[in-house]
């Protein structure tokens, strides 16, 4: 039945001016511009890491320096970004608070203005944040930590948990990967440790939220979900970051363990400024009748590259991506899934979903992967592009791999337009072309912007209807 | 207060289809348009809901003393004018409920929100008049319906928005006979003196369910002639050639 809110509303606040605001710096620990060994011993002293992560840092800094930009299959725009030009560590040098009251004005009035604070109150079990590459504010609400349940920040995770953490720590995604995991893992502050013990299902969905405060500042949040057997959660992030002149670089990388029996649910909503480079590397190993599902919308930035992957490690392990990208002016989003098929009877899903407005261009990129020697694998790919207007751009990029003849596979794509009789149907009715367009894009996205949680999917609606403001006429 | 059409010209890609039609249609009337293929009644349709393919090179249509010429699509829809699609549009992902409160919300004044009890009440029932059955309000707009259903959703959106004119484009076409009667008796409700309807439409059944005040013949871009509801019975005895004739010089 419909559950629906209203489709057609006057944004009041302007997209470009909620993000657009930042405090004076207030950065105790800066570990200047540009990349170098010094920047990493830095880091590790400051943070006091372990030798092992030291060790890890510097082996990852060699493996970055070594390693060629891919631009010869991917955009040519990240020769832009100036490595030199970035700082990698920044922090006031607080340890995380747990309780509210402790956190500092300007940090509060920053996640005032957007929303945390109600939303913590609303229905999350712990909200932990980051600002400028620390937590500001860490908590773990009573009843989650009454489970079992370990939600800190990575560099928690890494000194406090380092039996659980380590073993997996790399795993998922080794620093080897691609250039940008390789970076991460040099120089990676914040993000998200979790661990669900065994057969514990987490009702409520942890969230987290990350925010760039200073010019030519990276960020660079490492995260690690572990889930043990039977466990079952859904984890959330959204992002925001306020405009610069100058390129900004988020180079996240998100690893994901679930374990028999074990789901795993990872939302994003991804809106950062339009002068962001987002290249994140996300990947999840399900183990046997585990589950791994990304559900990712890409709204903001410059250029984001990004493909969530699931490694099906054991029989009966599933994989699933849903993704919502929407390329507007002077953006390019270049999405997409890897599917491991490692284990017989593994099932993996994808279905993406792009609108392009103006210039924009949305790339889609899926590989999936079936060898030889494995029975009764099955993938499916949706892939279908919306083009709005007359230089609206959209590629697809699919690398499907698959041996032996007892898998089924299928792989379906679709370019459209909205349709001119569309649009007049609906202004006969009474609605603004403005607002017919929002509607026949919603419609499109319809049945995946139902997979985030309501809250989202209102903030959702209300994202692209902004974007698409501009389009018309 | 009527919708006043006076040697109206539109062409498409530059082939003259309205020829100079001219036509009144006051509030509190039915009036039925009948034509052979290709005399522009479907086109007549278009040019007054407003579809940018069409140039009107001559004439004004004003209704209620506003020029419709000067407003935009929705514009017109919102001062009161209704088209039923003869061919209605898919709108994949959008419910017909999401639709109709989009379309109604559109119409409230400013910062004002529809009250959705009232408005899902209304809902129910108009669809209950018109025989359809309440899971519509869930699917999206005309997506997998069949030609009827899709004529009767048109209908329904006629219910919901509460048109002073409402243009029916062949909205017999598609419709079996009992459709048909429940469609019919749908615009029969509306029938008031606030609002005038045109009927478009090829064959006289239609005007047997919903009895026309005046009835026009259109050919060639302009209507020919005009008379009472026996005119259509006429028609469809003699067929159009004989209005020919009829004008033919002698």
């Amino acid at each position: 039945m419909d559950e629906e809110t209203q489709t057609v509303t006057t944004i009041a606040e302007e997209k470009d001016t909620v993000g657009d605001f930042t405090f004076p710096e207030r950065n105790k620990f800066d570990a200047g511009y540009g990349l170098s060994e010094a920047t990493v011993d830095y880091i590790s002293d400051v943070k006091e890491d372990p030798d092992w992560v030291r060790e890890f840092r510097k082996k990852a800094l060699r493996v970055f320096e070594e390693k060629p930009m891919p631009t010869h299959w991917a955009t040519k725009d990240l020769e832009a970004i100036d490595f030199d030009a970035i700082r990698y560590y920044l922090s006031d040098g607080e340890r995380p608070k747990k309780s509210w009251d402790d956190v500092p004005d300007d940090i509060k009035e920053t996640f005032d203005r957007l929303g945390i604070p109600e939303q913590e109150r609303a229905f999350l079990a712990g909200v932990e944040a980051q600002f400028d590459s620390e937590a500001a504010y860490s908590n773990v609400k009573d009843a989650v930590s009454e489970q079992g349940v370990i939600f800190v920040t990575s560099a928690e995770g890494l000194k406090e948990h380092e039996e659980i953490f380590r073993p997996w720590f790399g795993k998922v995604i080794p620093t080897s990967d691609n250039k940008f995991s390789a970076l991460n893992s040099a120089v990676f502050s914040g993000g998200s440790f979790i661990y669900v013990p065994k057969g514990v299902k987490v009702s409520h969905p942890l969230q987290a939220y990350f925010r760039i405060n200073s010019e030519n500042f990276g960020q660079f949040e490492r995260t690690l979900i572990i889930l043990d057997e039977g466990a079952e959660l859904t984890y959330m992030e959204g992002c925001t970051a306020p405009k610069f002149g100058t390129p900004t670089l988020h180079s996240a990388v998100v690893e994901l363990v679930a374990m028999k029996d074990a789901k795993l649910q990872y939302i994003t909503v991804q809106n950062w400024s339009s002068n962001v480079f987002n290249l994140v590397t996300k990947r999840g190993i399900a183990h046997e009748n585990a589950e791994v599902r990304w559900i990712d919308c890409n709204i903001g930035s410059r250029l984001t590259m990004k493909y969530p992957g699931v490694v099906m490690k054991e029989p009966g392990a599933r994989g699933e991506v849903v993704s919502i990208a929407l390329a507007n002016d002077g953006q390019h989003q270049d999405t997409g899934a890897k599917m491991i098929h490692a284990a017989d009877n593994t099932t993996s899903n994808v279905v993406s979903k792009s609108i392009s407005v103006g210039e924009g261009r949305s790339t889609y990129r899926g590989q999936v992967h079936i060898p030889k020697h494995l029975k009764g694998c099955v993938n499916n790919t949706e892939c279908d592009a919306l083009l709005i207007n007359a230089k609206s751009k959209t590629d697809t990029y699919p690398a499907i791999s698959v041996k032996g003849n007892q898998h089924q596979t299928q792989h379906e794509a679709s370019v459209s337009q909205v349709s001119e009789e569309q649009i007049f149907y609906m202004q006969q009715r009474g609605l603004s072309e403005a607002a017919a367009m929002s509607l026949s894009v919603n419609g499109f996205i319809n049945d995946l912007v139902r997979e985030f949680p309501m809250e989202y999917s209102v903030e959702l609606k209300r994202l692209i209807d902004l974007e698409m403001e501009g389009s018309v006429g | 207060m009527s919708l006043s059409i006076k040697n109206l010209h539109a062409n498409i890609d530059g082939t003259e289809i309205l020829k100079g039609l001219t036509l009144d249609i006051p509030k509190g009337e039915v009036h039925a348009i009948m034509g052979p293929n290709g005399s522009g009644k479907s086109t007549l349709a278009k040019v007054l809901a407003g579809h940018e393919d069409y140039e009107v090179t001559d004439g004004t249509v004003s209704m209620d003393n506003q020029d419709l010429m000067a407003m935009e699509i929705d514009e017109r829809s919102r001062a009161g004018f209704f088209l039923a699609f003869q061919y209605p549009m898919e709108i994949p992902g959008v419910s017909n409920a999401n639709f109709l409160r989009a379309a109604l919300q559109a119409r409230m004044p400013k910062g004002e929100d529809l009250d959705a009890v009232e408005f899902y009440k209304m809902m129910r029932d108009r669809m209950k008049q018109l025989g359809m059955d309440e899971k519509f309000t869930g699917r999206a707009v005309n997506e997998g319906f069949s030609g009827g259903e899709k004529k009767r959703n048109e209908i329904l959106q006629m219910m919901m928005l509460a048109p002073s004119y409402a243009v029916l484009d062949e909205t017999d076409s598609g419709l079996d006979i009992d459709a048909l009667k429940v469609v019919s008796e749908g615009v029969n409700a509306m029938r008031s003196p606030a609002s005038g309807f045109l009927v478009i439409t090829h064959y006289q059944r239609l005007l047997d369910y919903i009895v026309p005040d005046v009835v026009h013949v259109m050919t060639d871009g302009k209507i020919v002639k005009t008379g009472g509801k026996e005119l259509a019975l006429e028609l469809e005895e003699k067929g159009y050639d004989w209005v020919k004739d009829e004008l033919a010089p002698a």
